[in-house]
């Protein structure tokens, strides 16, 4: 019972902080691989609103999954945070607006089935 | 080069993500006290060189994914790197020992090919003008 609750809570945290993040650092604009990159990004944590709040959301999918871990195989604990997915990719059309197309629907659909048989 | 930098971040953030999880499950699984709701325990468990190694692995692949996101999209980013819940699980079977069924095996193979799938269509379907002419070139 409290391997779900924690599976659950993981996933909504989890589900927040990605939309959050995609939707900021697409008005941010792209980002270079190198150390000056990743100090740019540590600058941005600090200066964009909603990234912050993304966070913050992170982080308490983190603890969440900490204590999941724990109690739960890996193989178990990781698989199945894969559930945020399909709740991200609905979210990622009708909130981001991205095209998602018929190939992208039944590998979202495999993706789903995987998701499903983990959890039995 | 728009390309190549996508995936560049993206075997960053896969290499740190299984690293980073495989440390944590095992320095929490040796932690003697339970995880819960009390935030000085999991103060505690981060003195575990093991915990605390993984969450420095976790913290690098978080800043990748931002990196990540920034030149593709959600939808293309969430199911490729979906190919980490295969390491996971390989890394649970291989190096903690893990009895994994093959209902799971099954299981973490249909999200794999529904990643694989995915992974086929275009990066960024919201592109600005800057991609245009870079994607139709290669």
């Amino acid at each position: 019972m409290k391997i779900w609750f924690l599976v659950v809570v993981q996933i909504i945290t989890t589900a927040a902080s990605d939309l959050l993040q995609s939707h900021e650092m697409k008005r941010v604009g792209a980002q270079s691989v190198s150390a000056r990159g990743m100090a740019h990004m540590l600058h941005l944590l600090v200066e964009r609103r909603w990234l912050l709040l993304s966070i913050v959301s992170l982080a308490i999918s983190f603890f969440a999954f900490m204590a999941l871990v724990q109690i739960a195989p890996l193989s178990f604990a990781v698989p199945a945070s894969a559930a945020s997915f399909i709740v991200e990719t609905v979210l990622a059309k009708f909130w981001l607006k991205e095209k998602v197309g018929p190939t992208r629907i039944v590998g979202a659909c495999l993706v789903l089935c995987g998701v499903v048989l983990l959890g039995q | 080069m728009r390309k190549y930098r996508t995936y560049l971040w993206l075997l960053l953030f896969l290499g740190m993500r299984a690293g980073g999880n495989l440390s944590l499950a095992w320095g929490t699984k040796h932690f003697p006290q339970t995880l819960a709701a009390n935030p000085l325990v999991y103060l505690r468990s981060m003195l575990d060189p093991f915990v605390a190694g993984g969450i420095i692995m976790l913290i690098l692949a978080m800043l990748a994914q931002l990196a990540l996101l920034s030149v593709a999209d959600l939808s293309f980013f969430l199911p490729v790197t979906s190919v980490g819940y295969v390491i996971a699980a390989l890394s649970g079977r291989f190096f903690l020992n893990e009895a994994v069924s093959l209902q799971r095996w099954l299981a973490v193979g249909l999200i794999f090919a529904g990643a694989v799938l995915v992974s086929r269509t275009p990066q960024n379907t919201t592109a600005a003008v800057e991609t245009a002419p870079l994607e139709v070139s290669e």
